[in-house]
């Protein structure tokens, strides 16, 4: 089953100055795909994702998204994609309807789509008793479904999540996948970011990057059993701790390694 | 059209919601103009007066009595000695010294000569030119009288004419300094408010994360400028509204000129302003950065715009100078259009340099700003 590609990257890098953050990274994502984005903080990850996402400009190689070129046609990408940042990107000071109405209305909506849009989210959410609050007013997790609703106002062929479950509760975590698997089946491509090796194993395919270069890209299964590991959490740290010129290995990085360990652990999601 | 809409109604709506921003917009600056323009006068009132009589004669007693009639001055007291006069003017209990030297009548009625020494405090330099000019009108008069007084009898043909100034204040006739200062401090209320509001504007957005969430959405450039301004706009706009209607109310200010020209130069200058708030803010990451930017220009505009040092006293560069400051343009055409009536003609030459003014800072800050990196 050979699906379309809706992202293509060739040699993509991004330098600051002299350090390059991105190291010619070459992917594929298919249609309908949950794409796993993997790699310690500071691996390159939200800047690859940047780039493809139209507001940073790649120094070199080559990437199409959504059949668009990044570089000359940017503005045509972001018709296509939805993107939700590591950031709270609603406004806080904006009630749940404004928030709605005032994307809807940028992404170029007709009054009547927005309103119908907005129903039908709000009844799935089911945020019918805070639609008029300030969305200051609610909970985390309750944000961050928000915001992942929202990125999908405009029905994009793609939608960007950069660490989409950061600081929120196990229980709206499993929610939140129940979301993301639904957007895949109507046909949505996921991209996705996170620091939870559990959630890498609910993706497609997962890419695990370490110094902005992609070391290794597979499905989980198969990860697991190139690194003879039990968990991706196992692969993850194998490969993050394997030795690079570029960042010396310090007692500092296993440590935050192994909270992660913990971390995951303690999840009642892992296996 | 529509994608400008939904922006400009988002604005409103966070600006009327911040309950602590809608009194900075709209309560303190009219309580900034009600204050300032009652304090910021060039008028000297309530001079610390002493005097040292060395003579005590009728005459020297008839100039002292001129001091006193005066509005100006208020006699403290006398001194026996030059250096108790000297030790109070160090401690700042008087402002001005008179010493009326020993036979100041007899001189003054022989040799229709005399001296009288004046010793005025100068730390505020301004202040004691000011107290200068009183201080010689008074003698003067006095002198005027010394001489008629005793000529009277006499032909009065022989007399020597003296050349008498008669002063005619064009434009704000009783010298009043509201007059002069309730424009140019409106002047500075909407463009402080309108600096600062947009310049703080975007970068907040950067600041709270909201800014790259619009940058990945494929709204244009201009769009995203224009409905983010325009809100700014308007009140600016309305700033002045209330600012003419408490000029007239409260200072009785005259509105001699055509409103339509104030307005109509007014709309444009807020462009300028919007457009280096708005460049200020491109190149700035946090409200601080901003805030110290704008405040930095802000205080150059104001100190060289004419407002309360005429630009003609000013060296040679900082006139040239002058000629970018955007403030100096409105303050003029204010003054002008408020007091003197002038026409669209009239002020044509400072609309036109706004206009391009508007052009090039708004050309910048578009340019500048970038939806990628």
């Amino acid at each position: 089953m050979k699906k379309e590609n809706v992202i293509q990257a060739k040699n993509l890098t991004k330098k600051f100055g002299d350090f390059t953050a991105v190291d010619a990274i070459t992917f594929e994502v298919g249609q309908g795909e949950i794409f796993g984005f993997l790699g310690a903080n500071g691996a390159g990850k939200t800047t690859a994702m940047k780039m493809l996402i139209g507001i940073s400009i790649p120094t070199s190689g080559a990437a199409e998204v959504a059949n668009f070129d990044v570089f000359t046609q940017a503005e045509e990408i972001k018709k296509n994609i939805g993107y939700m940042s590591q950031k709270f990107a609603l406004y806080d000071d904006l009630t749940v309807k404004e928030n709605i109405t005032f994307y809807g209305g940028i992404y170029g909506l007709s009054r009547e789509r927005i309103k119908e849009k907005r129903c039908q989210l709000v009844e799935e959410l089911g945020l019918q008793e805070v639609v008029d609050e300030l969305v200051s007013s609610l909970p985390l997790g309750w944000k961050q479904k928000l915001a992942f609703s929202v990125a999908l106002l405009h029905e994009p062929k793609i939608i960007f999540l950069d660490e989409p479950t950061g600081g929120v509760d196990p229980i709206t975590r499993r929610q939140f996948w129940e979301m993301i698997y639904k957007t895949a089946n109507d046909g949505t491509t996921v991209f996705v970011t996170t620091h939870y090796m559990d959630e890498a194993e609910y993706c497609d395919r997962v890419s695990i990057m370490v110094n902005g270069k992609i070391e290794a890209l597979d499905t989980p299964k198969k990860l697991k059993e190139q690194f003879e590991a039990e968990t991706m959490n196992d692969v993850f740290l194998k490969l993050a701790r394997s030795p690079s010129p570029a960042l010396p290995k310090g007692k500092g990085e296993i440590n935050s390694n192994l909270n992660e360990y913990e971390l995951k652990k303690s999840s009642p999601l892992g296996r | 059209m529509k994608t400008i809409g939904y922006i400009v109604q988002k604005e409103f709506k966070q600006i009327f919601r911040n309950k602590g921003m809608l009194p900075i917009i709209f309560v303190l600056p009219l309580l900034q103009l009600i204050i300032l323009s009652n304090a910021a006068t060039f008028e000297v009132k309530n001079i610390k007066f002493s005097y040292i009589d060395k003579d005590h004669t009728s005459a020297s007693r008839a100039l002292i009595e001129k001091f006193n009639a005066s509005n100006y001055f208020n006699v403290i007291t006398d001194f026996p000695s030059e250096t108790l006069a000297s030790s109070a003017m160090l401690k700042g209990e008087v402002d001005v010294v008179l010493e009326i030297p020993r036979f100041f009548e007899r001189n003054l009625l022989k040799e229709k000569h005399t001296e009288i020494a004046v010793t005025i405090n100068a730390i505020d330099g301004a202040a004691a030119g000011v107290e200068n000019v009183y201080i010689n009108q008074i003698v003067q008069a006095y002198n005027k009288k010394i001489q008629v007084g005793p000529m009277q009898p006499s032909n009065q043909m022989g007399m020597p004419k003296n050349i008498v100034t008669i002063p005619s204040f064009w434009y704000n006739k009783t010298l009043n300094y509201k007059t002069f200062m309730v424009p140019g401090i409106l002047v500075l209320l909407v463009t402080m408010i309108t600096l600062f509001l947009s310049g703080m504007n975007i970068v907040r957005e950067k600041e709270i994360g909201t800014l790259e969430q619009i940058n990945v959405t494929p709204i244009k450039k201009s769009q995203f400028i224009i409905g983010k301004l325009f809100p700014f706009w308007v009140i600016g706009m309305g700033l002045l509204t209330t600012g003419l209607i408490i000029a007239k109310l409260i200072f009785d200010v005259p509105m001699v000129g055509n409103l339509g020209v104030m307005y109509l130069y007014t709309a444009v200058y807020i462009l300028v302003i919007l457009g280096i708030g708005l460049f200020i803010s491109n190149y700035t990451d946090t409200q601080q950065q901003a805030m110290f930017i704008a405040w930095f220009f802000v205080v150059i505009f104001i100190l060289m715009s004419g407002l309360f040092t005429p630009i003609e006293s000013m060296p040679e560069w900082a006139q040239i100078l002058t000629e970018f400051n955007p403030i100096k343009y409105f303050v003029e055409v204010m003054r002008m259009v408020m007091l003197k009536g002038s026409s669209f003609i009239d002020i044509l030459p400072q609309f036109s340099k706004t206009l391009l003014y508007a052009l090039i800072m708004n050309g910048l800050a578009v340019w500048s700003y970038k939806k990628a990196n």
